[in-house]
């Protein structure tokens, strides 16, 4: 029975891509159909699309702000831990002493700390700093955040870098800043575009500092948003649909143009 | 620096030629020195006190703190317990499903690629997207899944999902799963394209079957990645966070309740102290619960 193995593979293959191709089926059609109709067939195609969970979505106001606070914090924080982490590798890379070890180990231990442990103390910082309720709040808190992962990717490939590129440089009376920016930046685009992705999908989704530190409507990212949706609209599902498509359409069409960074940075990000 | 100082420059060789590159290094150690390793030791500074976190005085408590939560405390170690089952669902259920699939996308193939592209776009959403998608799928009157088992005539597999005390933990710790297994399938993925293919054909030679092929090639030496997927998997289900809120509300129901979600509910009713000793033993648990595992893997590895 040769054809037995070939079978059973693909009926696995195509058993789970059906559970994961139906969940995102029914969110995409349910944001255009009424309650009614998503409950009496959630696969069916919309009869009569309909455009009133955009429209109360977008009528709940703190969609669009949210929308452009989550583009500003993530923006701002993905490019400073670039770089902020970017210079540490570089770093890290030439340093030969010991402290070299010391210095990666501990920022790379944040990796194994979960955030949750250090929440009380923040707060008590933030708020001694007056960053409570502030998008640099939320920024610094998500550069922090990240680092250890972006630390880690980018070390990793600067570390595979031949050391001959850094002779050769400052023979040529290049200076380290100099090395940095002109030889090993160029050089490193991959990784940091794996890097920059990792990063974009952690701050953008990140839930748990808008949670902590913002209480005033108008600093709210999307999950934040998204999550006041669940009590706001209970299990008005094609709202919550629509909210999640809004949520999820940068991350989705950055997927669909950039996916091999993708897959190398999430996957570059988880081994350790 | 100059030759005089010999001993100084004994005690720190090389420290002339790093001195430059610690430059480099400096802001993110300031940045994350200040705003979270500080953070997490005054943690163990405000787990001796009562403090709510605005009076301006509190007491010194010692380890009354520590002593309520292991011992005085329902809610602290239900959320444990949550939380165990779920580490146990999820590690469970997400390693051998992408191991499964790793196995069968290996080769590197059109459909192949699709496919891996495919499975993978549950990571890039949300954890609060992930939630509402399947609090829909699990809704108990009509959700999507209890009529698909209707559709199919198994009425008798109908369920309340995350409405059944003891089984919604481990119905969220699929969610999770279903989120995760593209990603780590890709490490399972790296892991066996390392292996060379001359083992395997020695092993046809010995007349090793399909299982014996796995059992005797592939699994000894996808050990490194299993190894990470395991760890990394673990702390992801102490870090699911998010996915709870999402599915459950904010503050979750006793039922899904975790220790990320407990101690956060802890910090929001405004006993920062107690919440700060929750975190060090969160803090505590996981470690143990790594060193475990560690060594459980070690154990599975010799024998292989």
């Amino acid at each position: 029975m040769p054809g037995t193995p070939a079978l059973a593979r693909r009926a696995i293959l195509g058993v789970y891509a059906l559970i994961i191709v139906v969940p995102l089926l029914v969110v995409v059609l349910g944001a255009f159909k009424s309650r009614r109709q998503l409950v009496d067939s959630p696969l069916g195609v919309p009869t009569s699309p309909t455009a009133d969970n955009l429209t109360r979505v977008l009528s709940t106001q703190s969609m669009g702000d949210a929308f452009l606070n989550s583009v500003i914090v993530t923006g701002v924080a993905v490019l400073v831990s670039l770089f902020l982490s970017s210079l540490a590798a570089f770093g890290l890379a030439r340093i030969r002493g010991r402290w070299g070890w010391v210095v990666f180990a501990f920022l790379v231990a944040g990796l194994a700390v979960p955030a949750q442990t250090a929440i009380v103390p923040q707060y008590v910082l933030w708020r001694q700093l007056g960053l409570l309720n502030s998008l640099t709040g939320l920024v610094i808190a998500e550069v922090v955040v990240t680092l250890p992962v972006a630390v880690f990717i980018l070390t990793g490939f600067m570390r595979t870098l031949p050391p001959e590129l850094f002779e050769a440089a400052s023979i040529d009376g290049a200076s380290p800043w100099r090395t940095y920016r002109s030889v090993v930046l160029p050089l490193s685009r991959p990784s940091l575009a794996a890097a920059a992705i990792f990063l974009f999908v952690i701050t953008w989704n990140d839930l748990l500092y808008p949670l902590l530190f913002v209480s005033t409507p108008d600093k709210r990212t999307l999950p934040l948003v998204l999550l006041g949706f669940k009590g706001e609209f209970l299990t008005d599902y094609p709202v919550l649909f629509t909210g999640v498509l809004i949520a999820s359409a940068p991350l989705v069409v950055i997927y669909v143009f950039l996916q091999r960074y993708f897959v190398a940075g999430l996957t570059a990000g988880s081994s350790r | 620096m100059s030759s005089t100082r010999g001993p100084a420059r004994r005690r720190w060789p090389g420290l002339r030629r790093d001195a430059p590159y610690l430059w480099f290094v400096l802001p993110a150690v300031v940045l994350y020195g200040y705003f979270f390793a500080l953070p997490v030791l005054q943690a163990f500074q405000y787990a001796l006190t009562d403090w709510d976190g605005v009076s301006p005085d509190y007491d010194m408590v010692g380890l009354d703190n520590l002593t309520r939560a292991v011992s005085d405390d329902s809610l602290f170690t239900n959320a444990l317990t949550n939380n165990l089952t779920f580490l146990l669902t999820v590690v469970v259920v997400q390693t051998l499903v992408s191991l499964l699939l790793a196995v069968l996308l290996v080769r590197n193939s059109r459909s192949s690629t699709f496919l891996r592209a495919l499975y993978f776009v549950p990571a890039i959403l949300s954890s609060v997207s992930v939630a509402f998608i399947w609090s829909f799928i699990y809704e108990p009157g009509d959700g999507l899944l209890n009529q698909a088992w209707s559709a199919i005539g198994l009425d008798g597999m109908r369920s309340s999902y995350l409405g059944e005390p003891g089984m919604a933990i481990v119905y969220v710790g699929l969610v999770q799963a279903w989120a995760h297994i593209g990603q780590l399938m890709i490490i399972f993925i790296a892991g066996l394209q390392q292996i060379p293919g001359e083992l395997y054909e020695a092993a046809d030679l010995d007349g090793a079957g399909r299982w014996g092929r796995f059992r005797h090639v592939t699994w000894p030496l996808i050990a490194p990645a299993t190894a990470i997927v395991v760890s990394y998997t673990t702390i992801q289900s102490f870090k699911a966070f998010d996915l709870i809120l999402g599915m459950s509300g904010n503050p979750p129901s006793r039922s899904l309740d975790i220790l990320s979600t407990r101690l956060y509910t802890t910090y929001s009713d405004s006993e920062l102290g107690y919440a700060a000793a929750q975190s060090i033993l969160f803090m505590v648990i996981i470690a143990a619960v790594t060193v475990l595992q560690r060594r459980a893997l070690r154990l599975t590895r010799q024998e292989g």
